[in-house]
C-alpha cells in the first residue's frame, strides 16, 4: 500500500471530497447494484483502461463486470475461462504465470478448476531484468490456446517492465500461436503517473485485434484498498459475442457474491465522470507516482555515492511500487536482523515504505549488506 | 472469428429478472413484488436511522483506507457471532467457533459450501427444502457439491408438511449436509414452530446429519432477534456443532454495502484457529478480503448500545409493518369476495409469502395488471404498502375467483 513521506497511509484528497459528496446525498440509499454493477462505474473504468478513442468502445465490443478488488476481476475472468474457453469446462488448458508473479495469481487459477498451472521465464536475475528471449522461447513453445497472465504496467513484484518494441515482440507471437491475453492491470496511473502511459500494452493488444480480458484495481490508484474497487473489461470481436460472455458472467457472479458493493464503485464513477474531480484525481494519482520516482532515484544516487559495489541503474529503471533489488536471501537477512529494515527474501522491496528521512539509513545498509555479505 | 462463438446466452436471472421487467413498465399502478428488499409504507427503499447515524459518526472518525484482515472486521465478526448464538452461549463464550465476514448472504454461503467441498469429505449431497431459494441450488452446484432435496412445504394447505420433511429427514444418508432456513422461510415463509425444532434437531442429531443455516432475516421475521435465533441456538444447545451464513442485507437495510458472515462452530478454540487458516486460504483467491463499508457500519451499530437499541427498534417496525401489510392483503381479499381462504397469508411470516397462485395466474398479474412477482407465486410482502394493498387484493381476487 501507499505511504506519505512520513509514512502514513494516504487517503486521497478527491476521495474525502466525494465521499462527502456521497454523504450529502439524501437521494442515494444503500438498495442492491445490478449484478454486473454500477453502469456508471464499469463503463467509466473500461474507459480507463482502453482509452476515450479506443476503436473497441466505438465498436460497442467492450464489456464489463464490477469485482471485488483486482482478484475478484481475476477469479470471475478465470472462472468464465474454465467454463468457457478451449472448449466447455476444458481444465486442461494451460495457465500461464510469469516467473516470478504475485502469489495469489496460481492460487486464483487453481481455485478457479485449472489443472495445469505453468510459469513462463521473466525475470532475468543474472541481468536484472527482463528476461525477453526467455519468455519469448516460451510463447513459442507453449500448446495453442494457452491462456498467458500478462501485468499490464510495474510487474509485481520485479517492477520490470517490457518496453513498448518488446511487447510488440510478445503480441506478434501471442496472435501466431493463438494465446490468449489475460492483463492484470493494478497499478495504472500509479507506474509512471500517466493513465495512457500504463495502459499502452492493453491498448496496443486491443489494436492488434486480440479479444482480451483485463483485470483492475482501483485500490492503489484511488488509495480504495478496502473498499474492494475492481473491474473485469472484456474485449471481444462483436457486441453480440461480448453480451453472451457477458450473461454468462453474471451467473457466475451470481452464485459468488449476488452483486458487487456499492460504496468504492460510487466514488470511482463520480470521480471519473466529472471532468473537474477527473483533473483533481490524475493530479493526486501523479503526486504518489511522483514520490515513488523520486524515492527511486534518490536510492539510486545515493547507493552510487556510496560506491556500493554492482549497478544501480534498475533502481530507476524498473516501475510501480515494488523492486528487485538483486539482494539475496543471506543480505535480506542482514538487513532484517542487523538493520531492521523489512523486505522480502527475494530481495523485493516496496518503494512507498521509503521517505525523505529514512533513504540515508536504508542506502547505508544495503551498502553494507552488500559490501559483508556475499 | 470469436473465441466465444459458442457461447450460449444465459437466462435472465428469475428473481432479479422481476425488477427489470418491472422497471420497463409504464402503468401507474405497477407494483414491484419481486426482489426481497424492503420498502417504507410510501414503497421507498428505507435507509434505517442507526444506519445515517453509525455513517455520521465513521465519516467524523476520518479512518483510513488500509486493507481489512482476509477475515474481515474483527469488532464486526465477533458481533455477528454473537447476535447469532446469544451472549449467554457457551460455545460463543469459549471461543469454540470462528466466523469470517463474507460477502453479504451469498458470499457466506459460497465460502461455506466451498470449505464443504474442500474439507467435508464425508459426503457431496447438500440436502435443500423443497422449496428454497433458487441461488442455493447454483451456490452449491457451482462450489463442487450435489443438490438433494427434503418435502418441507405443502402445497395444499400453503403450509408446513412436517410430517413429510421428517419422513424424508429421517431417510437421509449419515453425514449429509442439510441445509436449514433459520427463520422466515425463503420462498415459502412458512417456519417450524418450536416445538417442531426440537424433532427435527433430535433427527438430524439421531442421523449424524451435518446442519447448514441460512439466516438471512434475524429480527426480521418476527421483530425479535432472539426470537428468530431460537432455532440456531437450540441446535448448538443439543451438541450440533453447526454451520451458519448470516446476511445483514435486511434487517439492517445494507443491501449493496454487502455485510454478511460464515460460521463454524467448532469442538474447541484450537480446531476454529485451523478452520479459520483454512477459510482464509479459500477467501484470498476469491476477492482477497472483504468490503470494509457494511461491516464497519454494522459493527458500530451492534457494539454501541445507543444504536443497537435503535436498531432493534427500527428492525421491529419493519417487521411490524410487514406483519400489518399480510393483516390487511386478508381482509381486503374478503372484502373483494373472495371465497378461497387466505390464511396461510397471515400465518407465514417474513419478507415472502407463497401466496400458492398458479404460473398462469401469476402472468395474468403481471400482463393485466402490471404485479410483478417470481412464477412460483411468491411476493415480497415489503413491497406492499397500504396505499396498494387494496389494488393488490383487487388483482389477485380477478385472477382466482
Amino acid at each position: 500500500a501507499y505511504r506519505t513521506d512520513e509514512g502514513q497511509p494516504w487517503v486521497l484528497p478527491v476521495v474525502k471530497k466525494v465521499e462527502q459528496m456521497i454523504a450529502n446525498d439524501n437521494s442515494l440509499n444503500h438498495e442492491y447494484l445490478p449484478i454486473l454493477g454500477l453502469p456508471e462505474f464499469r463503463a467509466n473504468a473500461s474507459r480507463i483502461a482502453l482509452g476515450d478513442d479506443s476503436p473497441a468502445i466505438k465498436e460497442n465490443r467492450v464489456g464489463s463486470v464490477q469485482s471485488l478488488g483486482g482478484t475478484g476481476a481475476l477469479r470471475i475472468g478465470a472462472e468464465f475461462l474454465r467454463r468457457w474457453y478451449n472448449g466447455n469446462n476444458n481444465t486442461a488448458t494451460p495457465v500461464y504465470v510469469s516467473a516470478p508473479s504475485w502469489e495469489n495469481h496460481n492460487s486464483v487459477f487453481m481455485d478457479a478448476g485449472f489443472k495445469d498451472i505453468r510459469t513462463y521465464h521473466y525475470w532475468d536475475a543474472a541481468k536484472r531484468g527482463l528476461d525477453l528471449q526467455g519468455l519469448l522461447n516460451d510463447m513459442e513453445n507453449a500448446p495453442e490456446f494457452s491462456i498467458f497472465i500478462l501485468h499490464a504496467c510495474a510487474h509485481n513484484p520485479t517492477g520490470t517492465d517490457p518496453t513498448p518494441e518488446q511487447w510488440k515482440q510478445i503480441a506478434g507471437v501471442m496472435k501466431r500461436r493463438s494465446l490468449f491475453p489475460f492483463f492484470d492491470s493494478a497499478y495504472q496511473g500509479f507506474a509512471s503517473g500517466s493513465l495512457d502511459k500504463d495502459a499502452w500494452a492493453v491498448r496496443y493488444f486491443v489494436s492488434e485485434g486480440f479479444e482480451l480480458f483485463c483485470a483492475q484495481s482501483f485500490s492503489k490508484n484511488f488509495g480504495l484498498y478496502n473498499e474492494r474497487v475492481g473491474n473485469l473489461t472484456v474485449v471481444g470481436k462483436d457486441a453480440d459475442n461480448v453480451q453472451r460472455v457477458l450473461s454468462q458472467m453474471e451467473k457466475i457472479v451470481r452464485t459468488t457474491w449476488s452483486n458487487p458493493p456499492s460504496q468504492g464503485a460510487r466514488i470511482v464513477a463520480t470521480t471519473l465522470s466529472s471532468p473537474q474531480l477527473f483533473d483533481e484525481w490524475y493530479g493526486n494519482v501523479k503526486t504518489m507516482a511522483d514520490r515513488v520516482l523520486l524515492m527511486r532515484s534518490e536510492l539510486r544516487s545515493r547507493l552510487e555515492a556510496l560506491g556500493t559495489p554492482g549497478t544501480w541503474n534498475h533502481i530507476t529503471e524498473q516501475i510501480g511500487m515494488f523492486s528487485f533489488t538483486g539482494l539475496n536471501p543471506k543480505q535480506v537477512e542482514y538487513m532484517i536482523k542487523e538493520k531492521h529494515i523489512y523486505l522480502m527474501a527475494s530481495g523485493r522491496i516496496n518503494m512507498c515504505g521509503l521517505t525523505t528521512k529514512n533513504l540515508d539509513y536504508v542506502a547505508k545498509s544495503i551498502h553494507e549488506a552488500v559490501t559483508k555479505i556475499q | 472469428s470469436s473465441w466465444w462463438s459458442h457461447v450460449e446466452m444465459g437466462p435472465p436471472d428469475p428473481i432479479l429478472g422481476v425488477t427489470e421487467a418491472y422497471k420497463r413498465d409504464t402503468n401507474s399502478k405497477k407494483m414491484n413484488l419481486g426482489v426481497g428488499a424492503y420498502r417504507d409504507d410510501n414503497g421507498k427503499p428505507y435507509v434505517l436511522n442507526c444506519v445515517r447515524k453509525a455513517e455520521a459518526m465513521i465519516a467524523a472518525k476520518k479512518m483510513d483506507k488500509e486493507y481489512l484482515p482476509i477475515g474481515g472486521l474483527a469488532d464486526f465478526t465477533r458481533a455477528s457471532a454473537e447476535l447469532a448464538l446469544g451472549e449467554n452461549s457457551e460455545a460463543f463464550k469459549s471461543g469454540r467457533y470462528v466466523t469470517v465476514q463474507g460477502i453479504s448472504g451469498t458470499g457466506s454461503l459460497r465460502i461455506g459450501a466451498n470449505f464443504l467441498q474442500r474439507f467435508f469429505k464425508a459426503s457431496r449431497d447438500v440436502y435443500l427444502p423443497k422449496p428454497s431459494w433458487g441461488n442455493h441450488t447454483p451456490i452449491f452446484r457451482d462450489a463442487g457439491m450435489q443438490l438433494q432435496a427434503y418435502r418441507y412445504y405443502d402445497p395444499k394447505t400453503c403450509s408446513l408438511d412436517f410430517s413429510g420433511a421428517m419422513d424424508d429427514i429421517s431417510k437421509i444418508p449419515e453425514k449429509s449436509i442439510i441445509l436449514l432456513h433459520a427463520c422466515a422461510h425463503n420462498p415459502t415463509g412458512v417456519d417450524p414452530r418450536q416445538e417442531q425444532w426440537k424433532e427435527l434437531a433430535a433427527t438430524v442429531k439421531k442421523r449424524n446429519l451435518l446442519v447448514y443455516f441460512d439466516m438471512a432475516y434475524q429480527g426480521f421475521a418476527s421483530g425479535d432477534i432472539n426470537r428468530d435465533a431460537w432455532a440456531v441456538r437450540h441446535f448448538i444447545e443439543q451438541g450440533i456443532n453447526i454451520v451458519l451464513s448470516q446476511s445483514f442485507a435486511k434487517n439492517m437495510g445494507l443491501y449493496g454495502e454487502r455485510a454478511g458472515a460464515f460460521t463454524v462452530i467448532c469442538s474447541d478454540a484450537d480446531e476454529a484457529k485451523k478452520v479459520e487458516s483454512q477459510l482464509k486460504i479459500l477467501i484470498r483467491p476469491m476477492y482477497s478480503n472483504p468490503p470494509v463499508n457494511g461491516a464497519r457500519i454494522a459493527s458500530l451499530i451492534l457494539n454501541t448500545p445507543d444504536l443497537r437499541k435503535e436498531w432493534l427498534t427500527e428492525v421491529k417496525g419493519m417487521a411490524d409493518r410487514i406483519i400489518s401489510m399480510r393483516t390487511q392483503l386478508v381482509s381486503n381479499l374478503k372484502k373483494e369476495g373472495s371465497s378461497h381462504n387466505w390464511q396461510h397469508i397471515t400465518d407465514q411470516i417474513g419478507m415472502f409469502c407463497f401466496t400458492g397462485l398458479k404460473p398462469e395466474q401469476v402472468e395474468r398479474l403481471i400482463k393485466e395488471f402490471s404485479v410483478y412477482m417470481t412464477k412460483d407465486g411468491r411476493i415480497s410482502v415489503a413491497g406492499v404498502t397500504s396505499g396498494n394493498v387494496g389494488y393488490l387484493a383487487h388483482a389477485i381476487h380477478q385472477v382466482t375467483k
